[in-house]
C-alpha cells in the first residue's frame, strides 16, 4: 500500500488539476454563449444567400460558367477549420480523421489550414499545406473570410485546383457537434430545393453572367464566414464538455484517494497502538 | 392594405446582423449600372450593389445608411439587400473616415502601381460615402 504521504501528494496534485479544468470549463461556457449568439446572427444572411444562389442557378439552367464546372486540374483544395488550442476532446482529431479517412488521395490535396492544431496534424501526416491562416481563428471577422475566399478562388480560377471543399465542425447544439465535409465549387444544387418560386421570371443586371461572377464569390465567402463562426462555437462546446468530464473524473479520483488515505491513516494508527501495547506488555 | 399606400417590405441583411427590416414606399440605392429608385411592383430583378448611399422613404420620412458591396434582390412586394457591410449615420466615425480619405488621396497622388491605384480609389470611394452619410445625422 502506498504511504500516506504519497497519497496526499497525489491527491493535492489532482485537486489543482481539477481547479484548472473547472476554470477552463467556465471560460469556455462564457465563450460558447458569445460564439453561439454570433453564429445565430449570421444565419439570416447565409440562408438568404443560399436561397438566392440556388434559385438563380435553378432558373439559369445550363448556363456555362467557370464556377459551375469543375476545372481540369486533378488537385482539390480543402479548407480545414480546426482550433489553435487543444484540450477540446475529439474536436480537432475529428476534422483530421474526416479528411484522412475520406476517398481523397493524399497527393491531390492542397490544404488551406485554419487553426494551428489541424495544420500541425496535416503537416505531420505529410499533406501539402499551401496556406496557414490560423491567426483568424482567434476572432473571425467577415473581412478575414473574404481574404481567405480570395486566396482559394484565385487558385480555382487559375486552374491550380479543380474543386474546392470545406471541412468544419457543424454546431448542432451545446452537447453535439458534427465534423462536416462539404463541396463548395463547382456548385451543386439540390434540384428539389426551391421549386416553388422558380416560376418568377427574374431579370439580372448587368447580365446573368456578370451577376453570377459577383455573387458566387460572395456566396463562398458567406459559407466560409458561417463555417468559421460555427467552428468557434463548436470548439468551445467541445472544450466545455471535455473539461466537464475531466472535472468529474478528477472528482472521482479524489474521492477514491481520500478513501485510500483514510484507510492508510487508520492502518498506521492501529499499527502504532499495537506497537505501544506490545511494548507495554514486554516491560511489565 | 390601406388605400393609397404603396408599401413594400425592405430587408437589409449583413453577415453580422439583420440591419434593417420594415416597410417603405420607395428605396434608392446605387447599383453597378447606376443609381436606381424602386417603388412597389417593380419587375423582378437581381442586381449588384456598388458602394453607396441607401435611402429608405416612408411617409415622407427618410432613413439613410451607407452600404458597401453586396447585391439586391427585387421582387414586387419585397426588396432584399444583402450587403457585406452596412452602417447607420450615427455608427460612422467621421474622423476615421476623413483620415482614410486623406490616406487614399495621398496614395492616388503619389501613383504607385496600377493595382494599388484601384484599391486606393475604392478606399477613397468608401471614405467619401461614409462622410456623406454621416452628414444625415
Amino acid at each position: 500500500m502506498a504511504s500516506m504521504r504519497d497519497i496526499k501528494r497525489r491527491k493535492s496534485s489532482i485537486q489543482s488539476t481539477q481547479q484548472i479544468t473547472k476554470a477552463m470549463k467556465l471560460v469556455s461556457t462564457v465563450k460558447l454563449q458569445k460564439a453561439r449568439g454570433r453564429a445565430e446572427q449570421t444565419d439570416p444572411y447565409f440562408n438568404y444567400m443560399y436561397k438566392t444562389v440556388s434559385s438563380m442557378l435553378a432558373r439559369s439552367g445550363n448556363i456555362n460558367h467557370p464556377y459551375l464546372t469543375a476545372g481540369d486540374s486533378e488537385k482539390k483544395a480543402v479548407v480545414a477549420i480546426t482550433s489553435n488550442r487543444g484540450l477540446a476532446g475529439g474536436y480537432n482529431s475529428n476534422i483530421v480523421k474526416l479528411i484522412t479517412d475520406s476517398d481523397f488521395k493524399k497527393e491531390e490535396l492542397n490544404i488551406y489550414a485554419v487553426g494551428g492544431k489541424g495544420a500541425e496534424a496535416f503537416a505531420r501526416r505529410g499533406y501539402n499545406i499551401v496556406a496557414d491562416a490560423s491567426e483568424i481563428m482567434e476572432n473571425p471577422t467577415y473581412p478575414d473570410a473574404m481574404a481567405l475566399c480570395d486566396k482559394v478562388l484565385e487558385a480555382f480560377t487559375k486552374g491550380e485546383v479543380g474543386e474546392i471543399y470545406l471541412a468544419y465542425t457543424h454546431f448542432k447544439n451545446t452537447v453535439s457537434q458534427e465534423a462536416k465535409l462539404i463541396k463548395l465549387l463547382p456548385i451543386e444544387i439540390d434540384p428539389n430545393d426551391d421549386a416553388a418560386d422558380s416560376n418568377i421570371l427574374m431579370n439580372y443586371e448587368p447580365n446573368e453572367e456578370e451577376a453570377l461572377n459577383q455573387i458566387i464569390p460572395k456566396y463562398v465567402t458567406s459559407l466560409f464566414y458561417g463555417a468559421l463562426v460555427e467552428a468557434v462555437a463548436s470548439e468551445n462546446g467541445a472544450r466545455m464538455q471535455a473539461m466537464d468530464s475531466a472535472t468529474s473524473n478528477a472528482e472521482e479520483m479524489i474521492s477514491d484517494l481520500s478513501l485510500k488515505y483514510n484507510r492508510a491513516r487508520q492502518g498506521s494508527i492501529t499499527q502504532e497502538l499495537t506497537e505501544i501495547i506490545a511494548g507495554a506488555n514486554a516491560i511489565s | 392594405m390601406a388605400e393609397g399606400k404603396n408599401l413594400f417590405q425592405v430587408e437589409i441583411i449583413t453577415p453580422d446582423r439583420v440591419f434593417f427590416r420594415g416597410d417603405a414606399d420607395m428605396i434608392e440605392f446605387n447599383t453597378a449600372d447606376g443609381q436606381i429608385g424602386v417603388y412597389k411592383d417593380h419587375i423582378p430583378l437581381t442586381t449588384v450593389l456598388e458602394p453607396g448611399v441607401v435611402i429608405i422613404h416612408k411617409d415622407g420620412e427618410q432613413k439613410v445608411a451607407a452600404v458597401h458591396a453586396g447585391f439586391a434582390e427585387i421582387l414586387g412586394e419585397k426588396v432584399t439587400l444583402l450587403a457585406e457591410l452596412a452602417e447607420w449615420p450615427d455608427e460612422i466615425d467621421v474622423s476615421r473616415a476623413e483620415a482614410a480619405r486623406e490616406r487614399a488621396e495621398e496614395r492616388i497622388k503619389t501613383k504607385a502601381e496600377s493595382l494599388d491605384l484601384k484599391r486606393a480609389e475604392y478606399a477613397l470611394h468608401k471614405a467619401l460615402i461614409r462622410i456623406d452619410v454621416a452628414h444625415y445625422r
